[in-house]
């Protein structure tokens, strides 16, 4: 006992500790450092006293508002997280720096949408982009599923979309060698297409998924998407129990807007995957529904998939939480921390499918904060694990 | 065409260097249909293409027929397996000497090498067909999850992302260009708004990603705003696209006249003829300064129905109303649209694609009696 404080004494002072609970901080120790670089699914370490800590990032528009619900929520659920806030509102580069050293010590972060600059000046960098370039977030993960309390226009749709995250049309490399005439520069790899493959597949697999479409524009972009589409291809040859085909990006997106219901689970590149993850999340209800997760092979960063910043609703008490909120359990789930985000969850889709309490994007007439406090009634009655209301 | 007042003569000898400049501005201004040929038919290049694109222009040419539409056709089939460029370019040349085409569309086969361009885009690009024009519109006949759509999408069909210029510099990474010019996207702009007073359209809206692409589709978007400045009467207004590919899902009554770049503008307007009821129903036309190609809006070859007797052949015959608005032939362009309309409005009358259980000849047949029964100027069925 007296060896294990003394190693626990000397840890605390010479690195951050790295294991779970007291007792086995010292054999945890050395297995956690090598495990770390060859394991993708370690969840970062808590910190002493069993409480994980999280980077905050409120962003601008709603997302301060909603991230203060969600941190709300989080003190009345008792759940064993604090979040270390990073604000990134001025242009300066620092300011992005800290937030990604932030996450890069903390392994996991919640964010909300920054402003990006306007888009009629002509600016070389691209201050939302660099989160998931520096970090490697590779993969962008959208659920699109169709609640039971929403009316939307179709019915039944249960969709993944994997979208990769730091490459294609997003590379921000653009020049002016003419006046007049601008070259984008949209990148292909081998590696990265194959790796977003990959994932797309063990993910699929993992959730008993039987069929991945890859989404492309090979006709045109022959070099470019028919590299994407080989990987693809190779990678589907070694999961045989798993279907695979391959739509144009015209043709999916009217197949979206017609017959959703066909579509399982959806890889694609950059651009695409923009595209069709706002038209998928037009089509369960909007916005304010839809989570997004962005995985690394090291890092997780949660947000809401369509990115928004919801500028004009504002400090009004009238955006919709779900998402954020829906995001915050993915990120207890990428923290094993499963029973609270299961009962959070379905606090917060319960209350969607009381139709009284909706906000007004999906034509209700409620408020963010009657929302979130039925939210929480709700965990109230179901279980003893609260603070007071 | 070269019917030029002496005035103009006179300005031509005068500035040699911006003859071309002039020339073009001048058939702008005063454009004029290709020349009837001796007897007052006009000739007009069919491209049959593949899929279903054969079966439905010999639907065009019969309703042609049975309507006495004063129009041959010089048929001019394009092979899409062969990787020479022959006949592409015999129907390119067909194209420039009739100066309007109806096609179908031309499979562009995955497994050739990279350096077979597309049929298609090779025609639009060599044709410098620099507008694509798709009107979607809400058919009463046709349940839809939406209603009064009434959105025109304009989008750049020279350059963009189908450039075709890709490379791989280092083995394992591609690099695709996508090239955007200030002078393409002027001339789009102006177009745009051209075509929205004529038509009497209040807002124009460009559809962009220049928080991403800030050089490329900043340009394009200083353009529009530039051009823009030129038409107060027309509103003017900018959304990314991954927006507006939301809000055309709940909510595409807001949209307008939409004028936009090349990949977005396919995407969009796939979008938009989803929303109204499929690629059977929208007929696409591309202009450019001297010629003008019409065609499916969608540009599918629907190989899996070809030959089938299953295929809409509503979007095409639209597309050929198109054609004769073109030529000026506007009363047998009022005629056979009308008469495509009301039969689409007959519900019984829907092919597949729509939820119905007619076949294309039947469709076809029905709008043959409706021009016959509304008119004097048709031949025996």
């Amino acid at each position: 006992m007296a060896a294990s404080s003394a190693v626990i004494s000397m840890s605390k002072i010479i690195q951050p500790i790295w294991g779970g609970r007291l007792a086995t901080t010292a054999k945890v120790f050395g297995a956690t450092v090598s495990s770390r670089r060859e394991k993708s699914t370690v969840p970062p370490p808590a910190k002493y006293g069993g409480r994980h800590t999280v980077t905050l990032i409120p962003g601008d528009g709603i997302g301060p508002e909603l991230l203060n619900h969600v941190k709300e929520l989080f003190r009345f659920s008792c759940v064993p997280v604090d979040f270390e806030v990073v604000n990134v509102s001025s242009a300066t580069e620092d300011d992005i720096n800290n937030a990604i050293t932030a996450i890069r010590r903390n392994g996991v972060a919640l964010k909300g949408r920054r402003n990006s600059l306007s888009a009629y000046t002509v600016s070389p960098i691209c201050v939302s982009l660099s989160h998931s370039t520096s970090l490697d977030l590779y993969a962008n993960v959208m659920h699109c599923k169709s609640l039971p309390g929403v009316q939307t226009r179709h019915n039944n749709i249960d969709i993944m979309i994997i979208r990769e995250n730091t490459e294609g049309e997003y590379s921000s490399l653009e020049h002016e060698s003419v006046s007049g005439v601008v070259e984008c520069l949209k990148i292909i790899t081998r590696t990265n297409s194959l790796r977003i493959a990959e994932y797309a597949f063990k993910l699929a697999r993992e959730k008993g998924r039987k069929r991945v479409t890859a989404v492309h524009k090979a006709n045109i972009m022959k070099l470019g998407d028919g590299l994407f589409l080989q990987c693809c291809r190779e990678v589907a040859a070694g999961y045989p129990d798993i279907a695979f085909d391959a739509m144009i990006v015209d043709n999916t997106t009217m197949q979206l807007v017609s017959k959703p219901q066909q579509f399982d689970v959806m890889v694609m590149p950059n651009l695409y995957g923009n595209v069709v993850s706002n038209v998928c999340a037009g089509l369960v209800g909007g916005p304010g529904l839809v989570p997004g997760a962005n995985y690394g092979r090291d890092y997780a960063v949660f947000e809401t998939a369509t990115r928004n910043t919801g500028k004009s609703i504002a400090d009004r008490n009238i955006a919709n939480p779900t998402a954020m909120l829906l995001a915050s359990c993915m990120m207890l789930d990428h923290l094993k921390l499963h029973d609270y985000a299961t009962m959070i969850r379905n606090a917060v889709l319960t209350t969607m499918n009381e139709t009284q309490l909706h906000t007004a994007d999906i034509g209700g007439q409620g408020t963010t904060s009657e929302v979130v406090q039925a939210i929480m009634r709700n965990i109230q009655s179901k279980g003893p694990l609260t603070s007071e209301l | 065409i070269f019917n030029l007042s002496p005035s103009l003569e006179f300005v031509l000898i005068f500035q040699p260097a911006g003859v071309r400049v002039l020339y073009s501005l001048l058939w702008f201004c005063v454009f004029q249909p290709p020349p009837a040929r001796y007897g007052g038919r006009h000739t007009v290049t069919l491209i049959p293409g593949d899929g279903i694109g054969p079966e439905l222009l010999s639907h065009v040419r019969e309703l042609f027929r049975f309507c006495c539409v004063p129009v041959d056709f010089e048929v001019v089939n394009v092979d899409s397996t062969m990787t020479s460029e022959d006949d592409i370019n015999d129907a390119i040349t067909a194209i420039r000497r009739n100066g309007v085409a109806l096609k179908g569309n031309i499979e562009t086969n995955h497994n050739l090498p990279p350096s077979f361009i597309s049929r298609n885009n090779l025609l639009r690009t060599s044709l410098d067909l620099y507008a694509n024009v798709m009107h979607c519109q809400s058919l009463p006949g046709v349940r839809t999850r939406h209603r009064n759509i009434d959105i025109i999408i304009i989008r750049e069909n020279t350059e963009g992302e189908y450039s075709s210029l890709e490379h791989e510099s280092v083995s394992g990474v591609v690099e695709c260009l996508k090239i955007i010019t200030r002078t393409n996207s002027l001339r789009i702009a102006d177009y745009a708004f051209r075509l929205a007073r004529e038509r009497g359209r209040r807002r124009v809206t460009a559809v962009h990603k220049a928080n991403i692409m800030s050089l490329g589709d900043g340009l394009f978007l200083q353009c529009c705003k530039e051009v823009a400045a030129g038409y107060q009467d027309i509103a003017f207004d900018a959304m990314i696209v991954d927006n507006t590919t939301m809000q055309l899902v709940s909510k595409p009554q807001q949209f307008d006249v939409m004028v936009m770049p090349n990949l977005y503008g396919n995407v969009v307007s796939n979008v938009c003829a989803g929303l109204v009821g499929g690629p059977g129903l929208v007929p696409g036309a591309n202009y450019g300064t001297d010629y003008a190609v019409f065609e499916c809006g969608t540009r599918n070859t629907g190989k899996s129905i070809a030959d089938g007797n299953i295929a809409n052949p509503t979007a095409m015959l639209l597309a050929s109303c198109l054609l004769l608005d073109h030529l000026r032939l506007h009363a047998y362009a009022t005629m056979i649209r009308r008469a495509v309309i009301a039969t689409v409005t007959e519900t019984r009358l829907h092919t597949a694609d729509l939820g119905g259980q007619g076949s294309t000849s039947d469709v076809v047949q029905s709008i043959m009696k409706e021009i016959q029964s509304t008119g004097p100027l048709t031949q025996n069925i």
